[in-house]
């Protein structure tokens, strides 16, 4: 079943009603809270939308019951009849009811879908893995579904000084090289890049959903440069390049390849790479922005300059307040966000809440993560989940007793560099607000009386 | 635990030996996979151009030949002078004469200037050489010969008052060029987000300096942006974008998804089914014209065979330069019913 499909959205819309016995949110508040919830704000969205509002509530109250719980004291179709058959769906599917959690575009982003981007959900997801279905995507000439017994893999030197052998791969050849198996983020260097100058989208899913976390599979690029008789000495940078229309170029430094950290993979989460992520063949270069994890790779080319291509000299390139652009911005520093809850959810109720998010950063390991619930005046430690992998997101969880009042909720990272992620009053100080890429600032998610969580900048 | 009985033993060490003596040892790092790539191939994919000019091919065009390949396969989504914005950012303006002496653009140290082109960014002409050559015409990349490559860049260095109107661009004079580039003293390496010191030969440390605090951090807690209430909706209903279980909601921010799928014309899927929503919008302008401004253009005139001709076979001139490709798979019958539909303002019921 395709996800999103009509029949799926009335299951949802279903499902959207509460399956728990609890009052509707506007009788747990006191007078005085009902009060100050009615800010400008609620009133809009209460007077376009109070229909559905009267309906979720009417639809909880149904429910209760002297008795109990009629979900236990009444029998259920799903206990009471004969369920699906194994391999109904030969390639499982997510619930009908998750259908909400998908790649989505920003409206107003750019003008053409194949030139464009799709935002993974974060505002939903647990853990650090990105289902494959739901990373995030950029294509710059659109995608292919490359057939990967016609996908070559060609080394050659800027000069033949580079490496003694150009040679050319198939995915035959690749597949039987010693492969590695590793964890890395991969972050759009333009992540988070319409909030440099001021809040622009509501939810986590377009402040900070150009991520996305994977286990890949495939050949230290080092190895293949060995293959070919590189020439450790000379070599100082190489030019990976995709199979696309755009056949994109970025050049990777040299050090990062001769660490074994780069990765040729045709792997991703236990299967090949999606074709939006690269099928059959992407680079992976932990720590960099995703820019330069060309996709479809075809070639690499080993040379001793830099090739400032159009995506490292036209664009992904950082303006500074001085006039200058910074070139070869590639490391994405230390950088959390908390996605539940985040922006434009709603808190239930008062009480308990578990709040979790995610770290990140280009130069290792996340060493800890610290959490404030008042802008940033006090803070406290998170607890790091593990895996705490270097290059990789790491989850993180702090709990609260939500008293009902206004709250500001901000994570911020520390790298095991002692790197510590900035507020956006020292990140502008430095860089302005033009940059574009590289917006690694402190998120804030203000929580109103309502419940209601907004999206805002604290200096 | 299994145990080789000794004459068994004995046998596979001779086994090993022969094979041994058969095929000398390879060693475990000498794959034998992949082959050498041929002359031909290598020249056939590494098309790169480097900013020192290495891998530039030789080839020529002029300003004028420029303007025909320009006319004939850009200006349908880069505009006629490269201004527009309808596809893609601008590539040309904002470039002053001031800045081709001083290898500066001035206008990018005002935080007030609205955009930035191509041509204030790019620092090395090579950069556009390179990008043309690979990935342009956008829906034919590699398409154009190296002459016309040449000839296009010449004409949009005219564009941008850098080069004269007779002016021929090749594998000499483009290093001419290289020196007039007005962005070409633009780009500093001074970071830390480069993982070595290939480029400044100093180790760079990173630009901010955060410490963890714990307690009493700040006196207060400024608010200096927060989302304004026009903008809401503008991501359609965030409720539709949450789970509908768990420890929070998304908040509704606009009709439910399941309510406009419910409502929705038949047309209307039919619409969609057939791609035509990648471009039009029932009542905002995207690539295309909305269907609303259609219906309202041809208000009160007979001209549903005129339409179902400019869908079929395509157009451009009606609604600005970007030209709306044929659409060739759409059936007879479907089509009318689209033309009907949009003629009458392309009805939501």
């Amino acid at each position: 079943m395709q996800r999103g499909s009509d029949t799926d959205l009335e299951a949802m819309a279903k499902a959207a009603n509460p399956a728990r016995i609890r009052k509707a949110p506007e009788n747990f508040l006191g007078a005085d809270e009902i009060a100050a919830v009615s800010n400008g704000r609620r009133d809009f969205l209460r007077g376009a939308f109070a229909a559905a509002a009267a309906l979720g509530a009417g639809a909880a109250a149904a429910e209760e019951s002297p008795k109990g719980d009629e979900m236990i004291l009444k029998p259920q179709t799903w206990a009471t009849t004969l369920g699906q058959p194994v391999a109904a769906t030969p390639y499982g599917m997510p619930s009908k009811y998750e259908g909400g959690l998908i790649r989505r575009q920003s409206p107003g982003l750019t003008q053409v879908a194949g030139a464009s981007v799709s935002f993974m959900p974060l505002q939903g997801m647990f853990g650090i893995i990105t289902p494959s279905g739901l990373h995030f995507e950029r294509h710059h000439q659109g995608w292919y579904d490359i057939d990967p017994n016609k996908h070559r893999f060609m080394i050659n030197g800027s000069t033949p000084e580079f490496v003694k052998k150009a040679k050319v791969y198939t995915l035959d050849d690749l597949m039987r090289f010693p492969s590695v198996s590793r964890m890395h983020f991969i972050e759009c260097g333009a992540n988070t890049g319409m909030e440099w100058g001021n809040v622009a989208v509501p939810t986590v899913q377009y402040t900070h959903g150009m991520i996305s976390c994977s286990e890949y599979t495939g050949i230290p690029l080092r190895t293949l440069l060995e293959d070919c008789g590189v020439d450790w000495k000379k070599a100082k940078f190489v030019l990976a390049e995709g199979g696309d229309g755009s056949a994109m170029t970025r050049t990777i430094p040299i050090e990062l390849v001769a660490s074994g950290e780069v990765i040729v993979a045709y792997g991703m989460n236990g299967e090949m790479l999606r074709p939006e992520n690269g099928y059959p063949l992407r680079l992976v270069v932990p720590g960099v922005q995703g820019v330069s994890w060309v996709k479809w790779l075809r070639r690499i080319e080993v040379g001793d300059k830099p090739y400032a291509t159009k995506d490292e000299a036209v664009h992904y390139i950082d303006l500074m307040p001085d006039g200058q652009h910074r070139q070869y911005t590639s490391i994405q520093e230390a950088k959390s966000v908390i996605t539940s809850p985040s922006g434009g959810q709603t808190l239930l109720e008062k009480g308990f809440y578990n709040i979790t998010g995610l770290a990140w950063s280009g130069r290792g390991k996340i060493a800890r993560v610290d959490v404030s619930f008042d802008g940033g005046i006090n803070w406290v430690e998170a607890k790091l989940q593990t895996p705490v992998l270097s290059k990789c997101l790491t989850r993180f969880n702090v709990p609260w007793n939500w008293d009902g009042k206004p709250a500001i909720l901000q994570s911020r990272a520390t790298d095991e560099t002692g790197y510590v992620q900035p507020g956006y009053r020292m990140l502008r100080e430095v860089r302005g607000t033009r940059s574009i890429y590289h917006n690694n600032a402190i998120q804030s998610w203000k929580v109103v009386e309502s419940g209601d969580v907004g999206n805002v900048q604290v200096l | 635990m299994f145990r080789f009985s000794k004459p068994a033993l004995a046998q596979v060490v001779f086994l090993a030996a022969a094979l041994a003596a058969a095929s000398p040892a390879r060693a475990l790092d000498d794959f034998g996979l992949g082959r050498a790539a041929t002359p031909d191939e290598v020249k056939a994919w590494d098309i790169d151009v480097r900013p020192d000019f290495a891998g530039l091919p030789k080839g020529s065009g002029s300003v004028s030949d420029g303007e025909t390949v320009w006319e004939g396969k850009c200006a349908v989504c880069h505009g006629t002078f490269g201004e527009s914005n309808k596809v893609f950012s601008p590539l040309i303006g904002g470039v002053t004469k001031d800045d081709v002496k001083s290898g500066h653009v001035a206008a990018l140290k005002r935080p007030d200037y609205p955009g930035r082109t191509t041509f204030m960014k790019v620092a090395t002409i090579s950069t556009l050489f390179d990008y043309i050559r690979r990935a342009m015409p956008w829906n034919a990349p590699k398409s154009l010969t190296n002459d016309q490559v040449y000839a296009v860049l010449a004409y949009m260095l005219n564009l941008s008052e850098i080069v004269p109107d007779d002016f021929v661009l090749n594998e000499q004079t483009i290093h001419d060029v290289q020196k007039m580039m007005p962005n070409r003293d633009g780009m500093t390496y001074d970071h830390a987000m480069w993982p070595s010191a290939a480029f400044s030969g100093k180790k760079m440390k990173p630009d901010t300096h955060a410490k963890v605090c714990m307690k009493n951090c700040k006196d207060k807690v400024e608010v200096a942006s927060s989302l304004p209430e026009y903008a809401l909706s503008s991501h359609g209903n965030i409720a539709d974008q949450n789970r509908h279980v768990g420890q929070v909601r998304g908040q509704t921010t606009g009709p439910s998804a399941a309510d406009s799928a419910a409502k929705k014309h038949p047309a209307a899927e039919l619409a969609d089914a057939s791609g035509c929503l990648a471009c039009h919008a029932v009542d905002t302008k995207l690539v295309g014209p909305s269907y609303r401004d259609v219906a309202e253009k041809y208000k009160g005139q007979d001209v549903s065979a005129l339409l179902f001709k400019k869908v079929r076979e395509g157009g451009e001139g009606a609604w600005g330069d970007v030209a709306m490709p044929p659409m060739t798979d759409i059936k007879d019958d479907d089509l009318k019913t689209l033309v009907a539909w949009i003629l009458k303002g392309a009805p939501s019921k």
